[in-house]
């Protein structure tokens, strides 16, 4: 990661990490040919997720991200056992027990915009903690109108790698950095980026390369 | 009042990267009691030695640090008006850490 910062700067930084991780850890598991990948997200990742996907107004993923399980038609099916648990809960659980474990802070952190969902949640806590509970049953109560154009999973062109996109999101990421172009991949479509097209062969075809846009809530 | 105090979490490298402190703290001017809330502050002033506000946030501890004292929740025993003891045990640890 630090040689990817030192390239596109101190913003952005959760989306070439969490991208080439979470394809990492589904490479792996297909190498190791599992059933199953569980992650330990836990209530408090979960709330912050909803309230991030709201704050950006990402439709695709507000529907997706409190599932406790995802990918069940897929190969490899992902779950979150600990959906439910607060991070207090655990932290103490691990303190009573003994057990080992690893408190580094990723020291890029700071700048990143999960940061301001979670101090919010943190005081939300405090004044009622039911609140981290309660938001997460939100997100799942919600409901998006059958009207609003969705995503479809297909598969990448470069990669094979499942994708809503022509090129998966790491793919697009890399070329980028690969090409010198740090912010490919980062940010909004305002329409058509020629430059890109110009660079992307055929076969590349990047109408828009970020997601699109959703539509509304209907709810 | 001889107390002993841990830092876990990351909030250790606060303090130097020292997680257990064996310290002696004064009861404030004419209090017969010492409570949390003059821990805290004490706290801050003598131990912590870098990005205090990581530690606090106003009077009390920023939100996400849990505090144990003698290995129980400080919120059953009155958070900031909890009252200390010789020989207590005070744990800081932070829950705010990974990606």
């Amino acid at each position: 990661m630090d040689e990817i910062v030192k390239m596109i700067g101190l913003k952005n930084n959760c989306t070439f990490c969490g991208v080439f991780r979470r394809q990492a850890l589904d490479r792996g598991a297909a190498l190791l040919k599992v059933d199953k990948v569980a992650t330990g997200h836990n209530a408090d990742d979960i709330a912050e997720t909803v309230l991030l996907n709201i704050l950006r107004g990402d439709i695709a993923r507000l529907s997706r991200c409190t599932s406790i399980t995802t990918g069940e038609d897929g190969p490899i099916p992902r779950c979150k056992p600990f959906k439910y648990t607060y991070e207090k809960e655990i932290v103490m659980y691990a303190y009573f027990k003994k057990l080992d474990y690893f408190s580094t802070e990723c020291i890029y952190s700071p700048n990143a915009y999960r940061g301001f969902a979670r101090e919010f949640i943190k005081d939300l806590e405090r004044i009622r903690p039911r609140a981290i509970l309660d938001i997460i049953k939100s997100g799942e109560n919600f409901r998006i109108s059958t009207s609003t154009k969705m995503p479809e999973q297909g598969t990448c062109e470069r990669c094979g790698y499942i994708s809503s996109q022509k090129w998966c999101k790491a793919c697009v990421l890399l070329e980028g950095l690969n090409r010198g172009l740090p912010k490919l991949g980062i940010g909004r479509s305002r329409g058509l980026n020629s430059d890109v097209k110009k660079d992307i062969k055929q076969g590349g075809g990047t109408e828009s390369i970020e997601s699109k846009q959703c539509g509304s809530l209907d709810f | 009042m001889q107390l002993t105090l841990e830092f876990g979490g990351g909030l250790e490298l606060l303090c130097e990267s020292v997680k257990v402190h064996n310290v002696n703290v004064d009861l404030p001017k004419g209090a017969e009691k010492l409570t949390m809330r003059d821990l805290l502050s004490w706290v801050r002033t003598n131990l912590i030695k870098e990005r205090p506000e990581m530690f606090m946030k106003g009077e009390s501890v920023r939100p996400g640090v849990l505090v144990l004292v003698n290995d129980c929740d400080w919120e059953l025993s009155g958070q900031l008006d909890t009252t200390l003891e010789e020989k207590d045990v005070v744990v800081f640890i932070s829950t705010l850490h990974g990606g």
